[in-house]
């Protein structure tokens, strides 16, 4: 029966997908009326002009400059211009820096406010102020402070990737449940072996929950400062080729950004099934 | 200023680190002095170092030095030494190494024709034959590229001509002193407008227009001010100007977010090519051969770098004159297309550098000096620049427009370093222009500031 029921969403995963670009297709074709021009002028005009080929490219358009970046993706031509493939490691390894200092910062943090109730009211204010922050409203203030627009990237991942971890991980250690602390009080647990062994596998599941949410946080502002910043990585690629109001290399970063993402997510989906525990 | 080491009557050894001077303070001055002429790259100079160095080697003793060109005479002796050791190349090594202290330059670019200079300098192999090593990097904007430069991430930095002004005086960022000892291009902007604004060609009739330009201390805010309230529109409050940065501009034209924009190219280029946009006229048809972008970079890193410094100009100015001849456009908008540069189609750029165009209403214009480069900062652009600043508000109280004037536009290295690569610079740092008929007198700024109806004093 549920492997039945796979199959027949897979099937209409197809045909949606398949009516997708059909649709596309058919709103992209050339359409416009073949402006009458002299030939001298029409050399000097796009295809847009010329044609009255629609701006917005076709899905035949997309997939061969998929294809032409698949076969290339690690080029190098100079410093404004590498393959896709480099472009996505340098985003990954801004997101995996500025989000590994935010694990290290957010979970003790984390831990300590959700233990001691006297330090979650009293930090509870800072932490919902700075929670809704957008993160291109951290960027000019980084780059003039850090000055260095490599290191701000990273910083306003780290400073936007913190808060839902921060809050899973107090909220988890927060309600761990009364009775295990109980038992572990009569044995006599030491604090720290306490930590590590009641209230860190209890509140695991919650704290990966706030992870995830936190990833995918840092994927969304990884392209919005390489926009701003420029130089390397998958923000800068789509502003570049913006620049060139190049619609085919957007759509096809938007898709690279979307499946890359996708997988940050279900790796951390997997950790988090690990962790988590019948009640 | 050094001896002729082949001459037997001039002594070498001497009391200081390097042993060429009387004592440590003589050694010390003389290096400032050095320092100097080094920039001023005179071969002779190497030479007698280079020289008297190897003769410092092979003779310890300076006695025997003298001994020995006394019996053979100074012009043998070289000869000699010249046989087995290379004086000619050691110097020419020396020449390099000692000239420039730091070779590895970064310098940022928006990706627009304006910066021509500063990027083909790296395609087209100026900045190589200066000596360095630069790479050019695009910067998604013009805050975005004042912010990099400030915080050294770039050394030098194509800017808007406006911009090393505002820096230096503190408006819009940190008062921080800069310098801009080049113009990049003359002329080269446009004003664009949608193509369903292709009957109304007089500006009496743009009321109520959303206009772009791409900074707010930029030639393009200050001409498109000057051209609108010259024909009776006032510019704050008749229609709106936002600051879009250029790559944006095209995309909001298309929108139908902007009613037109004051642009630099390719971006005027672009929005005909793409059938989004006519263009309405040239910016030389306001002021021909106005200024507008420029090389600028922090007087921390020319103090610091004197010899770098040089050696970058000098390639940027060597780049500059190149560019100025028409037949060699074509061989430019090839090398600066490309995705690493200005990730344009060839045609556009050409379209530009050429000066040969579709105007985006069915019509090819011949226009050659639509885009021209010309590195002269004269101080009177400043003047006027300064002079606008304040007219909008943007400045406030007195100014002291010369000072300011000559203190980031550095005329006077610019004259200096043209004529090194073989350039005749203009005789004044000065010069009078006219600007849609009305002359302005650098001598004079604040009456040409009052003789406008329209102004925010």
């Amino acid at each position: 029966m549920s492997n039945n029921l796979t199959l027949r969403a897979s099937v209409l995963s197809f045909v949606i997908l398949a009516l997708f670009l059909a649709a596309w297709h058919i709103a992209t074709r050339q359409t416009g009326a073949v402006a009458n021009m002299d030939p001298e002028y029409a050399k000097l005009m796009g295809l847009t002009a010329t044609t009255g080929k629609s701006a917005m490219p076709g899905p035949f358009d997309v997939a061969a400059k998929i294809w032409e970046h698949l076969k290339n993706p690690f080029y190098d031509r100079g410093p404004n211009d590498k393959g896709l493939g480099i472009q996505l490691a340098f985003s990954i390894g801004r997101v995996m820096l500025g989000y590994m200092i935010a694990v290290c910062v957010a979970i003790p943090t984390g831990f300590v406010i959700g233990m001691s109730p006297l330090m979650s009211k009293a930090l509870n204010p800072f932490i919902q102020v700075m929670k809704p922050i957008s993160p291109l409203a951290w960027m000019p203030l980084a780059l003039y402070t850090i000055k260095d627009s490599s290191i701000s990237a990273i910083f306003v991942i780290f400073i936007c990737s913190l808060w839902p971890m921060l809050i899973n991980t107090a909220f988890g250690v927060a309600s761990v449940r009364k009775e295990w602390l109980n038992v572990a009080r009569t044995l006599e647990v030491r604090p720290i072996r306490k930590a590590f062994t009641v209230i860190l596998p209890a509140a695991a599941p919650t704290i990966l929950t706030g992870m995830r949410i936190s990833i995918g946080i840092a994927w969304l502002v990884i392209v919005a400062a390489e926009m701003l910043v420029g130089g390397t990585g998958i923000g800068y690629f789509v502003w570049n080729e913006w620049n060139n109001l190049s619609i085919v290399n957007v759509i096809i970063s938007i898709l690279v950004i979307g499946l890359v993402g996708m997988l940050l997510d279900q790796a951390l989906a997997r950790v988090a099934r690990l962790v988590t525990y019948p009640d | 200023m050094f001896k002729n080491p082949f001459d037997y009557r001039n002594r070498l050894s001497r009391g200081c680190p390097c042993g060429q001077h009387e004592s440590q303070s003589a050694h010390d001055a003389a290096l400032r002095v050095q320092s100097a002429e080094l920039a001023k790259n005179t071969e002779a100079t190497y030479e007698n170092l280079v020289a008297e160095t190897v003769m410092r080697q092979i003779f310890p003793v300076d006695a025997h030095r003298r001994a020995f060109l006394q019996k053979l005479g100074a012009s043998t002796a070289a000869a000699a030494i010249s046989s087995f050791f290379p004086l000619a190349t050691a110097t020419e090594v020396f020449a390099q190494a000692g000239a420039i202290e730091k070779k590895d330059l970064k310098v940022g670019f928006i990706p627009i024709t304006c910066a021509t200079p500063i990027i083909m300098a790296a395609p087209l192999g100026f900045y190589a034959k200066h000596g360095l090593n630069v790479e050019v990097n695009k910067a998604a904007g013009w805050a975005v590229i004042r912010d990099k430069t400030i915080n050294k991430e770039y050394d030098a930095a194509h800017m808007l001509s406006p911009m090393p002004l505002a820096i230096t005086m503190g408006v819009g960022a940190n008062a921080i002193p800069y310098t801009m000892p080049a113009v990049e291009n003359i002329n080269g902007q446009a004003i664009t407008l949608a193509m369903k604004h292709k009957d109304k060609r007089d500006p009496k009739q743009w009321k109520g227009f959303k206009l772009a330009v791409p900074f707010d201390y930029s030639m393009h805010n200050y001409l498109l001010r000057y051209y609108l309230a010259e024909n009776g529109i006032d510019p704050d409050t008749d229609v709106q100007i936002r600051a879009v940065p250029p790559p944006e501009m095209v995309a909001n034209l298309r929108a139908d977010n902007i009613d037109g924009f004051l642009a630099p190219d390719p971006v005027n280029q672009r929005a005909v090519y793409d059938g989004v946009g006519f263009i309405h006229m040239l910016s030389k048809q306001i002021w021909d051969r106005h200024p507008c972008c420029g090389f600028a970079a922090s007087q921390e890193f020319v103090k610091q770098n004197p010899n770098s410094y040089a050696a970058l100009l000098k390639a940027i100015i060597d780049a500059t004159a190149y560019a100025t001849k028409a037949e060699n456009r074509k061989e430019i908008a090839e090398a600066i297309a490309p995705a690493n540069y200005l990730n344009q189609p060839v045609t556009v750029v050409e379209q530009v550098l050429t000066g040969t165009f579709a105007d985006g209403l069915g019509n090819v214009v011949k226009a050659a000096d639509r885009i021209d480069f010309d590195p002269f900062p004269y101080e009177s652009f400043a003047i006027w620049i300064l002079s606008q600043m304040k007219r909008w508000g943007q400045i406030k109280g007195d100014v002291d427009y010369q000072k300011i004037a000559k203190q980031v536009y550095l005329a006077t290295d610019t004259t200096k370093f043209m004529k090194e690569v073989g350039l005749t610079p203009p005789a004044a740092t000065s010069k009078s222009f006219s600007i849609m008929g009305k002359t302005f007198d650098p001598t004079k700024p604040d009456d040409y500031i009052a003789s406008f109806a329209i102004k925010r004093t």
